[in-house]
């Protein structure tokens, strides 16, 4: 940390983790009402619960991918934030609108919402993560236009290093993307065809070039390796990225009406996705390998090494398994897929932001790491996270692969609400580990209010001794 | 290798594959254009469709159901259910929810009038007839 104007990215890490928290608590009464289909009907449906789940989700990340930029795109200009007053409205405006949009979930029927806010006159609403009223969506659109001139101009007057510049394209690449989110024609197919270049686009491309920079930021910081070394690794990383990812979106056009080339270009190239999770990994390792110090955030090290390792278990290998054709064919709109997208999310976004958090925040709180015993709460918090997570992952799957078997094959297949109830076991699995990750995440948290800095010449002594 | 693969290479080697095949993905999306109107019969669109359609994303029926796969996994898939359960039967059923059956999955009462629910169906039946490369593989879903 060089200057005092990266310390607006605090508020945005600490209500990123408050939204974490409940998108879990939400995730959890989702998976509730799996086994209990009547759990807090009609006060919250099912639909109510996961668009609170889904939507906390791509709010928390915004946050603390807007608090990574506030902390890193200064640090690698050499210079102060543009405007950290900015900075801050932009802040709060984000979060209440945020907050305002859950409760609206929460208390008005989605009709009468969709009415209130003039989605009758430009319709928006009902789809997939976009489910975010007109006001909400141009709110989302004006915050990441404060937030992209305020690092660019940030980024204009001072160092122009090829991370940064990644970085800084990379969030306009989201907000780009985000745009789409406006365009809902009539043709279900074209609708559909169109939602992927909001989706696909930010968390199978420009959400991987986010995560890359943040990934070579912590690694340049905590290993003192060469900014050459990491850079060049970045751009051929992200590289791959887009040759894979950018056709690969093909995968999602198989069975949505779009014409059969897509059946073999989307399964050429989806197949090629994971390349960038591996060369992520043989990236962080290697340069974990050639480190010139010793940080003493192990913290921040442990979550900068597992997030590319998560990531490519859940995006490169569940995609993967999921991701040919013949296969989707009787695994597409499964829970296979939820498998996928919950082991993905977490292992790429969730955990890289966890990461960069990991690293700044002692930083912002005036420590160059925490105390070991903060360091161990958040390692446990770590280690629970991601192996309940794998929890998760194994029950969706278990229950995708009975969805396979038994609705989609066979001369007899079951209904749909058969297959639910024969599933129940893995719903109780999921939302056990669910509980776990819950008890990752409360020991995480814990970590914050532990107090006192990593002492070095204590550490020093009992290493010796 | 330092010295022969430089960063000005790899950062060239980023911008040329990302032009080269947004160029190709944007080709091939002006096909699928051209297309699509044939295989979703574009035609039937009818202005009841459209309202049926506006029903269901106002709804936020995706919030539990799929349509052609996407959505949430929590109800059945709607974009073949006219095929499978027949207009009648669907309007039967929404209008007969929640069951209120403790534990079942329930689904929310939704206060539509006869002609919306004429447009619904209207929409049912237009989506079940896309061509989606022969998906769902039986009319379960």
């Amino acid at each position: 940390m060089n200057n005092s104007s990266q310390s607006v990215a605090k508020p945005y890490f600490i209500a990123a983790l408050a939204l974490f928290l409940g998108q879990i608590l939400f995730g959890l009464v989702a998976g509730m009402q799996y086994l209990d289909g009547s759990f807090l009907f009609p006060a919250i449906p099912f639909s109510t619960s996961r668009m609170v789940h889904t939507n906390l989700l791509i709010v928390w990340l915004l946050m603390a991918y807007m608090g990574a930029a506030y902390f890193i795109v200064p640090e690698e200009a050499q210079t102060p934030l543009f405007s950290p007053k900015l900075a801050l409205a932009t802040f709060w405006i984000f979060l209440i609108a945020g907050a305002a949009t859950i409760l609206g979930y929460l208390f008005v029927p989605y009709d009468q919402l969709a009415a209130a806010t003039g989605n009758a006159v430009v319709p928006t609403m009902g789809r997939g993560y976009l489910e975010q009223p007109l006001p909400t969506k141009i709110g989302i659109v004006l915050v990441a236009l404060s937030l992209l001139f305020n690092i660019t101009m940030t980024l204009i007057k001072g160092r122009k290093t090829s991370l940064n510049v990644i970085l800084v394209v990379a969030l306009w690449g989201l907000a780009l993307l985000f745009l789409p989110a406006f365009y809902f024609p009539d043709d279900t197919v074209k609708a559909s065809y169109g939602w992927w270049w909001v989706v696909h686009g930010w968390v199978e491309g420009d959400w991987e070039l986010i995560l890359s920079s943040l990934l070579g930021f912590i690694l340049i910081k905590m290993t003192g390796v060469d900014r050459e070394i990491i850079e060049k690794w970045l751009y051929v990383i992200i590289a791959m990225t887009l040759v894979s990812g950018i056709i690969g979106i093909g995968h999602h056009y198989y069975y949505t009406g779009a014409p059969e080339y897509w059946i073999w270009l989307g399964s050429i190239f989806s197949a090629i996705e994971p390349i960038p999770f591996i060369m992520l990994i043989a990236f962080a390792f290697k340069t974990l390998f050639q480190r010139r110090r010793e940080h003493p955030n192990k913290a921040a090290m442990l979550w900068a090494m597992g997030t590319p390792i998560v990531a490519f278990l859940g995006a490169g290998l569940w995609g993967f398994m999921i991701t040919l054709a013949p296969v989707q064919f009787y695994a597409h709109g499964t829970n296979l897929t939820a498998a996928h997208g919950h082991l993905a999310f977490f292992g790429a976004y969730a955990m890289v932001s966890m990461a960069i958090i990991s690293y700044a925040m002692p930083l912002l709180r005036g420590r160059t790491a925490n105390s070991v015993r903060s360091q161990r709460w958040e390692m446990t918090g770590f280690w629970t996270m991601v192996i309940s997570m794998m929890g998760i992952t194994l029950a969706l799957t278990g229950a995708g692969l009975v969805t396979m078997f038994t609705q989609r094959m066979g001369a007899n297949p079951s209904s749909f609400m058969e297959v639910a109830d024969s599933s129940k076991a893995f719903f109780w699995i999921r939302e056990i580990a669910g509980v776990g990750f819950l008890l990752g995440l409360l020991s995480y948290l814990t970590s914050f209010f532990i107090p006192g800095e990593y002492a070095y010449a204590a550490e020093v002594k009992r290493a010796v001794a | 290798m330092q010295q022969i693969f430089t960063k000005a290479m790899a950062r060239n080697i980023f911008l040329g594959s990302a032009a080269i095949f947004l160029v190709i993905y944007i080709a091939l999306s002006v096909d699928t254009w051209r297309q699509i109107p044939v295989r979703d019969h574009a035609d039937q669109l009818t202005d009841a469709v459209k309202r049926g359609k506006y029903l269901m994303d106002s709804n936020n029926c995706i919030g539990c159901h799929t349509v052609n796969g996407e959505g949430a996994y929590f109800a059945p898939e709607l974009g073949n259910v006219y095929t499978r359960r027949g207009p009648e039967f669907i309007k039967a059923w929404i209008q007969t929810q929640p069951t209120g059956i403790a534990g079942r999955r329930q689904m929310p009462h939704f206060q539509f009038t006869d002609a919306q629910y004429e447009d619904l169906i209207a929409y049912f039946k237009w989506l079940s007839n896309i061509d989606t490369n022969h998906w769902p593989p039986n009319t379960q879903g």
